[in-house]
Formats: C-alpha cells, sequence, structure tokens
C-alpha cells in the first residue's frame, strides 16, 4: 500500500531542501552513475560501509513505522473516529487549499523571476540574481512575524499563501536559475528561425526544458507547506502540522495526534508519487562535448519598467517586509533588548547544534552515497530512496515518533542531545547525500586507482585522492543541514534536553508572549546566521550550471 | 603555513560545537545532592508549564538562598502532564508547575506525586490544595470577559459564560481553545454542569466564536477592535497594562462572579515526583513559592497572579480575589483527559 521507496530512483525527489534542485539536476544530466560502474567491476562494497549505509536508512524508517504501528494499535473503530470527523475536513480543505494555491504561484514567480534575471538585458540582473535567493535566509516563520507586525489583521487562506509564496519561490527559482544557463541555445535559435515569437520560444522551447527543474522545486515547497507550523499558526492559519501540535499540546502523543499524523504523511507520500508521475521519462540534454555558447539577453523594450517592477517588488515583499519589522522592533527596544542574558547561551547552542549536526550527518550520509555512486545496485537505490522518504516528512511526525520511541524503549538516549542529533540526522541526511552524491560522482576512480597501485594503501588513496576532490561538496552538504538546524524549531522543542534554548524556541518563546521586541534579536540572529549559507547555496548553483 | 591555519580555524569551530552542545546538557543530570541531609543542595529539574518568567524569578530566588541550581523544561499543562504518565518511573523532574488543576490532577492519578510536606501545606489554605494533599495550589487566576466598549456596550454584556452560547454572540467573542488555560475554564464547566451541558455548550462555542492562538493574541484582537470580546484570565490585562498598555489600553475587564462557571478561578499546581532524584531540594522549592518569599514575587512581579498565601495580598491594582464570588470547585476533581476528548469531539483540536 505506502510504497517503501519512492519510485524515482536517480538523484530523485530529494524532499530536504533549498537549491538541492540545482544540485540534482547535474545527476540527471547523466553526470553520475555509469562512468564510475567501470570502477565497481568485480569489486565488492567493504562490508562496513554497507553495515553502515544500512543501519543509517533502518534508522530512517522509524518514523514511518512508527506512524504505521501506532495506526495498528490503535484500531481502526478508534482511528476511523479520529480521523473521518468535521474538523479532519477543515484542516484536509485548508492544508490541500494552500498546496493548491501555493504551489503552482511559487512555479510561477520563481520561473518569472529566473527568466528575468537569467535572460533579459535588465540592468542589475546580477545583483537581483543574488537578491532574489536570500529570502532563503529569512525562516518562514520569522517571515511571517514580519508580515504580521506590519499587518495585524492578516489571518486564514490567503494570508498563508502570501506568506508561504514568498518564504518559498527561491525554491523554484534557484534550480530554474542554474538550468537556464545550461540550456543549449541552438535550440532557441532554430525555433526562432521557423518562425516562433518570443513568446512562442518560452512556451515551446524553454518551458518544457525547465520541467525538472520546476517539478523538483514545486514539490520542494509542496513539502514545506506541509510541514510548517510557526508560519501559519501566528497568523491563526490551521493546517494538519498546526493541529498535530495543538494535539501535542493537549494529550502529549495521544492517539488524536498519531491520527493527523498518519493522514499528514498519505498527503506527503501522494505529493512524491505525484512528483515523480509527473516528471516523465524524456530528458533534455546537450549531446556532444564543447562548451555551449551563452544564450544572447533579450531586451523588454517597452515591458523593462514592468521588469523592474516585479524584480523590485518581489524583493521589496519577501525581504524588505520582514526586514523592515525586525528593524523596527529592535530600534523600539533599543539597547536593552541585547541584553537579554540568554541571547549568547542561544546563540552557542544553536551554532553547536547546527555543527554538530551538520558533521554528524554528513558523516553518516557519506556510506550511503559512496554506496549509490560507486557501487549502483538495487539495495544502493533503495536504501537512498528510504532516507529521501524519510525526510520528506514533516519534522512534527518524526519528533513525536522519537519521542515515543525514546521514551518507551530507549529511556538512556531520552531527552538527550545525542536524540536531537539523530532526529536532525534524519530530518536532514538527504540535504548532505545529495551534495556528496554529485560532489562523488565527479571524483575520477582512475586517480585513486593509481595512487593505489604506487604503493598507497586503499584506505589513504581515498583520504588523500578522493577526500580532497570532494570536500567542497562535502561543504556545501554540511551548510546546507547546517540551515536547516538552524531554523529547526518543532522538533527541537519536543526533543530537547530540559534547558536547551536555540534562536528558533526563544524567538518562539517571545512570540508567543507577544513580546515582539524581544524575538527582534533572535529573528535578526537566525537570519544573519543563515545568509552566508544562502550565498553559498546561490554560488554552487552557479557552478553546477557550468558543468 | 596553511595547513596550520586551517587546522587552527577547525579546532575553532568545534570548540564552539562542543561549547554549545555540552553547554545546553549540562544541567539536565539532576545529582542526588545532599539526599538524607535536611539542607536543599545540588540541582533540580522542573517541568514548568507556568509562565517561563513567573517560575525564573522563583528558580533565581531560590537559587540565591538555597544554592540549588534550578534547571527548567518548559511546555503547555497538559502536554508536560502527559509526559511525565508517559515517562513514569523514568522522569529527569523533580518538580512540576502547573497553570491550571486539571493537568497536575492527571499526575496525581498516575500515582506519581510524593505527598507535599506537611509544612508547605499548612502555608497555603485550604481551598486552594486538592484533597488528595499531594500537590498544592502555588498561585490562581481568575477567568474574565475582555471587552472593548467601542463596540460593546456595558449593558450588553454577558451575565453568564454560558449565555456566550446564544446566537446572538455568533462571531462576537474570542477565544483560545488549544490552550490549557480555556480548557481548565471547559474542565470548571464540566464539573459544574455536567457532560451534556458542556458538550451543548462547546457546539454552540464552535459556531459562535472565533479562535485566536493563545489569550495575549485574543485580548489584542479585541484591544484592536476585530472583535468586541473574549474570554481570558485576568493577569493578561494587568501584565499589559503595567507594560506599554499596547494590547489592552481599549479594553475593559467584565468579571462574571455570582459564581457563575464564567468567574472560575484556576488554581496553579506544584507537586513533587515520587521519582526525584533530590527530593529535599524538590521539596524545598515547593515550600519556597508557597512561603512568603515566593509569594511576594506574585505581589510584587510582572505576573499579576493572585497569591493563594494568606501572608501576602495581591498586587493592589487587582480586584480581590474574595470579591470575584468564584464558584467552590475541588481542583483535585477537575478532569483534563474528558476535557480535551470533548473538545476534539467539538473540532476545536
Amino acid at each position: 500500500m505506502i510504497p517503501a521507496a519512492p519510485p524515482t530512483a536517480k538523484p530523485a525527489p530529494d524532499p530536504s531542501d533549498t537549491g538541492r534542485g540545482a544540485v540534482a539536476e547535474t545527476g540527471a544530466t547523466g553526470l553520475a552513475g555509469r562512468t564510475d560502474a567501470a570502477g565497481r567491476v568485480g569489486k565488492r562494497p567493504s562490508p562496513f560501509i554497507v553495515a553502515a549505509a544500512v543501519t543509517v536508512s533502518v534508522l530512517g524508517l522509524l518514523p514511518l513505522g512508527y506512524v504505521i504501528v501506532t495506526g495498528i494499535l490503535t484500531g481502526w473503530p478508534t482511528l476511523s473516529a479520529l480521523v473521518f470527523r468535521p474538523r479532519v475536513g477543515e484542516l484536509l480543505l485548508n492544508t490541500i487549499g494552500l498546496v493548491v494555491i501555493t504551489v503552482p504561484l511559487t512555479a510561477a514567480i520563481g520561473v518569472a523571476a529566473a527568466w528575468l534575471v537569467g535572460r533579459t538585458s535588465l540592468r542589475g540582473h546580477r545583483v537581483f540574481a543574488v537578491l532574489l535567493a536570500t529570502p532563503l535566509a529569512v525562516p518562514a516563520f520569522v517571515n511571517s512575524y514580519g508580515w504580521v507586525s506590519a499587518v495585524p489583521s492578516l489571518n486564514g487562506l490567503w494570508s498563508g499563501v502570501l506568506i508561504a509564496t514568498l518564504s518559498y519561490f527561491p525554491l523554484v527559482y534557484l534550480p530554474c536559475v542554474a538550468a537556464l544557463r545550461r540550456l543549449d541555445p541552438t535550440v532557441e535559435e532554430a525555433a526562432e528561425s521557423l518562425g516562433s515569437g518570443a513568446w512562442g520560444v518560452f512556451f515551446r522551447v524553454i518551458l518544457p526544458q525547465l520541467r525538472l527543474p520546476i517539478l523538483g522545486g514545486a514539490l520542494l515547497v509542496g513539502l514545506h507547506l506541509l510541514s510548517e507550523y510557526g508560519a501559519f499558526a501566528m497568523i491563526r492559519f490551521d493546517t494538519f502540522t498546526t493541529a498535530i501540535v495543538e494535539q501535542y499540546r493537549s494529550t502529549f502523543n495521544g492517539p488524536a495526534a498519531n491520527a493527523l499524523a498518519g493522514v499528514l504523511v498519505l498527503l506527503c507520500l501522494f505529493l512524491l508519487i505525484g512528483e515523480s508521475g509527473a516528471r516523465g521519462r524524456s530528458r533534455y540534454a546537450r549531446i556532444g562535448s564543447g562548451v555551449a555558447r551563452v544564450t544572447p539577453r533579450r531586451s523588454l523594450r517597452a515591458f523593462t519598467p514592468v521588469g523592474y517592477l516585479f524584480l523590485g517588488g518581489l524583493f521589496a515583499l519577501a525581504i524588505g517586509v520582514p526586514f523592515w519589522s525586525v528593524i523596527r522592533w529592535l530600534y523600539q527596544g533599543g539597547a536593552i533588548v541585547w541584553t537579554d542574558a540568554v541571547l549568547v547561551q542561544a546563540l552557542l547552542q544553536t551554532v553547536g547544534y547546527g555543527l554538530v549536526g551538520a558533521a554528524v550527518t554528513c558523516v553518516l550520509a557519506f556510506p550511503v552515497a559512496f554506496l549509490a555512486v560507486r557501487y549502483p545496485s538495487r539495495l544502493s537505490r533503495g536504501l537512498e530512496s528510504v532516507n529521501y522518504l524519510t525526510s520528506s516528512l514533516p519534522g512534527i511526525v518524526t519528533a513525536l515518533a522519537l519521542v515515543t520511541i525514546s521514551i518507551r524503549f530507549v529511556q538512556p538516549l531520552y531527552q538527550t542531545t545525542v536524540l536531537v542529533i539523530v532526529t536532525y540526522l534524519l530530518m536532514f541526511l538527504p540535504r548532505a547525500l545529495v551534495n556528496l552524491r554529485a560532489g562523488l560522482a565527479q571524483v575520477p576512480v582512475g586517480l585513486e586507482e593509481a595512487a593505489r597501485s604506487l604503493g598507497k594503501h586503499p584506505f589513504a588513496a581515498f583520504l588523500s585522492v578522493t577526500t580532497r576532490f570532494f570536500a567542497p561538496s562535502a561543504l556545501a552538504a554540511g551548510a546546507l543541514v547546517f540551515l536547516g538546524i538552524v531554523t529547526e524549531l518543532t522538533a527541537t522543542l519536543l526533543l530537547a534536553p530540559s534547558g536547551t534554548r536555540t534562536l528558533a524556541i526563544q524567538f518562539w518563546s517571545k512570540v508567543n508572549d507577544i513580546n515582539y521586541v524581544g524575538a527582534a534579536p533572535y529573528a535578526l540572529l537566525m537570519i544573519v546566521l543563515s545568509l552566508p549559507v544562502t550565498y553559498l547555496l546561490f554560488a554552487r548553483s552557479r557552478l553546477t550550471s557550468v558543468s | 603555513m596553511i595547513l596550520t591555519r586551517r587546522w587552527a580555524l577547525l579546532t575553532a569551530i568545534g570548540t564552539v560545537a562542543l561549547l554549545g552542545v555540552t553547554g545546553c546538557s549540562a544541567p539536565e543530570e539532576s545529582s542526588p545532592g545532599a539526599t538524607d541531609a535536611s539542607t536543599p543542595s545540588g540541582s533540580i529539574t522542573v517541568y514548568n508549564a507556568q509562565h517561563e518568567e513567573l517560575t525564573q524569578a522563583w528558580a533565581d530566588e531560590f537559587t540565591a538562598e538555597t544554592g540549588v541550581t534550578v534547571t527548567l523544561r518548559n511546555g503547555d499543562d497538559s502536554e508536560l502532564g502527559n509526559q511525565l504518565v508517559q515517562e513514569g518511573a523514568a522522569s529527569k523532574a523533580d518538580v512540576f508547575l502547573t497553570e491550571n488543576s486539571p493537568a497536575i490532577s492527571l499526575v496525581d492519578k498516575a500515582g506519581l506525586f510524593a505527598p507535599v510536606d506537611d509544612a508547605t501545606l499548612a502555608q497555603v489554605p485550604k481551598q486552594f490544595q486538592p484533597s488528595t494533599g499531594t500537590w498544592t495550589g502555588i498561585a490562581a487566576r481568575s477567568t474574565v470577559f475582555a471587552y472593548n466598549p467601542s463596540m460593546i456596550s456595558a449593558g450588553e454584556l454577558p451575565a453568564s459564560l454560558l449565555d456566550l452560547a446564544d446566537p446572538a454572540w455568533a462571531g462576537r467573542w474570542a477565544a483560545s481553545p488549544s490552550g490549557a488555560d480555556f480548557q481548565a475554564i471547559v474542565s470548571a464547566l464540566l464539573e459544574l454542569k455536567g457532560e451534556a451541558a458542556t458538550s451543548d455548550w462547546l457546539a454552540a462555542m464552535k459556531e459562535n466564536a472565533v479562535v485566536y492562538k493563545g489569550n495575549s493574541t485574543v485580548m489584542k484582537a479585541v484591544n484592536a477592535g476585530e472583535i468586541p470580546g473574549g474570554v481570558i484570565y485576568h493577569y493578561y490585562w494587568f501584565a499589559d497594562q503595567a507594560g506599554t498598555g499596547e494590547n489592552s489600553s481599549s479594553t475593559q475587564m467584565h468579571y462574571f462572579k455570582n459564581q457563575d462557571p464564567g468567574a472560575f478561578v484556576s488554581v496553579s499546581g506544584g507537586g513533587v515526583l515520587e521519582t526525584s532524584a533530590n527530593p529535599v531540594a524538590a521539596q524545598a522549592f515547593l515550600a519556597f513559592i508557597t512561603g512568603k518569599a515566593g509569594q511576594e514575587i506574585l505581589k510584587t512581579g510582572t505576573s499579576f497572579e493572585y497569591p493563594v498565601s494568606d501572608a501576602v495580598d495581591a498586587n493592589p491594582a487587582m480586584v480581590p480575589l474574595r470579591e470575584l464570588d468564584a464558584p467552590v470547585i475541588d481542583p483535585s476533581k477537575l478532569n483534563s483527559t474528558k476535557v480535551t476528548d470533548l473538545m476534539t469531539e467539538a473540532g476545536f483540536l
């Protein structure tokens, strides 16, 4: 009934996050896999690596297993009473409405923005290209806080659509910018020579070639919409995730929370399957060697002001509004808000969690990536898919599962830092996986073999040759995981040891007391921590677009 | 050269990471301290559903007096109550503090509390204690109807909480039903009027009420004229008035009185876990909160909750507790599970 693996095998829907579309695309053009398959002939992967990869992946199945098992244990009569009730109908309507409206909107805005900065001769397109990636550095719940500060009456579906669209459009925009740079201009020229106008070229040549990045980005947007809590709680818009958190507040992990989690998981699976179905089998790739010519930029002529208005307006709404609110609150609060004794502790703890979580995730993602690249097989593909599936589950579901499992079966881990790190691992592993995989695939196996033939121990050869090549990818992988952890709220709230205060937790606690002034320093610190990572992402999406 | 610089950077990053992670796990182990001696020492973990600021003020003062380190785990009443029940004997908590009675009586019914020291019980009048003696009231708060006089005249105000079920109130009042505060009010209604009446009232509320998240948000909306009135607790108003008043200056408070369910005074509870690794310090903390010094913090601090001790008066700005004419309820009879079931059934959760 529930497929153990999402149907797409390759760099597949990595439901992790940001920018992955851009990176994953590299794989889709066939960079990975085959060339390295040669390196595998006659060898078997080390049993340690296999064991590590299997362990990580089995761990990844815990949350889904939890939802299924509690569903069975609850029993159909109770479960159906909890699922088939008007409240669930309301939530379903809200949640589906949000996805159905927001996803196409982010796709349209993302593509339009990518085209404007990538293909037109608008002045300052380079600056805009970077600026439009920056909303990724503003967590959705901080964006919501900014908007609610500016327009206090925001609430309901349309406000949710507004905030979600402004927070998530870069997830489509980034991969589209990267893909646009890679397109072969000759195809467009051919269409033009056959009489297509500018619009015709866009809709019949460019758009179809952007299908994969758009779909990949749209899937990410959809999964974010399903799992976001803070942004929607702040504007009184109830989705499945906000309802699960409320149930958790009232019952800890009662059957109603688990029943809602079950429905939410089904929605996620539905999105995953829908996306992989829509991807289709056809691929667009440039055949042959050589470097693609840079496509000439188009002048917008009379529409130039419209182009500026669109880009400028988008930036103002997505970044201007939250920034203006944060700064206004900071100004109102004066110097005193910075004397909050917890501020430094929260900053240190957040950075600490982020660094340790990123390091652990990269190390444990490595065996899975290594198997996938060097020993492609049904097993390695299966392991990879399992991890994508887990991270597509909302954080609240994973957290709920791990709280219950640790309380009942692994008491020593309960409320420890270790458990928090494990949760981050499950939630953010694919972010690391996609990058490590792409990085490993680019390392020529021959060099490593040459080192070995010169008398190096295989492990030493690996260390001295391969790690050097893929260090930048590992760094990007770590940075992405770091970004995820810094802005994580729900899972940390549920699982962290008593006394833990991360920036997100403190921010949320202040916001709940309507202490918007006190929340502002935390908001600013989260943005400041995320900005360099966002820039790194942007820079990498350019790099991969060249390859 | 480059290599050493790189190592220096890595070491620095590693140090920050370790600092950050250990910084949060260090105080979590509650050291048994002087378990058999009578002077409190070591450290305790408090599962705190009370306002963080209030409990932090208690903890700081207590630490200053005794040297005992206090670590807070903040959460909501029912969340932490149910969590304690699930954790059972393995809980790392030493003390549980709530905002309302239902969650603490849930833990009590699971048999997880040690009896409260007699000296502590003697500090608190009987009306703020459960009949079981396994936990004690630590503070109290009153239900109020906050309203915006520009949208509703004094003559139109509801005489009883039950009146809000009337169709005339459709879309004209607000509440925060996902919070423990409102759920405690419903538990009082359940205790006073029975299950059928409560269920009907909730069904009518689903039609009439506009749902917000958090009592402060309800008050903010009433103040902004988004909605004429809302059911909240009294202290949100006083706390905001004591600050900038930006979320309450256009609102007034209506007390239901007449022993109406809407005049319900909710008792915040505190108890010591049977499994506490440091019961001496845990009992001392509870004694401190309910003692003169702890209760003074309620009077002079920014929480604006009512002290339960006879030795300390409420903040003079507030209506004295005895004038509120609240219904008489044994706090240990309030049932949180039934309330969440009823509210789930009514479609609020």
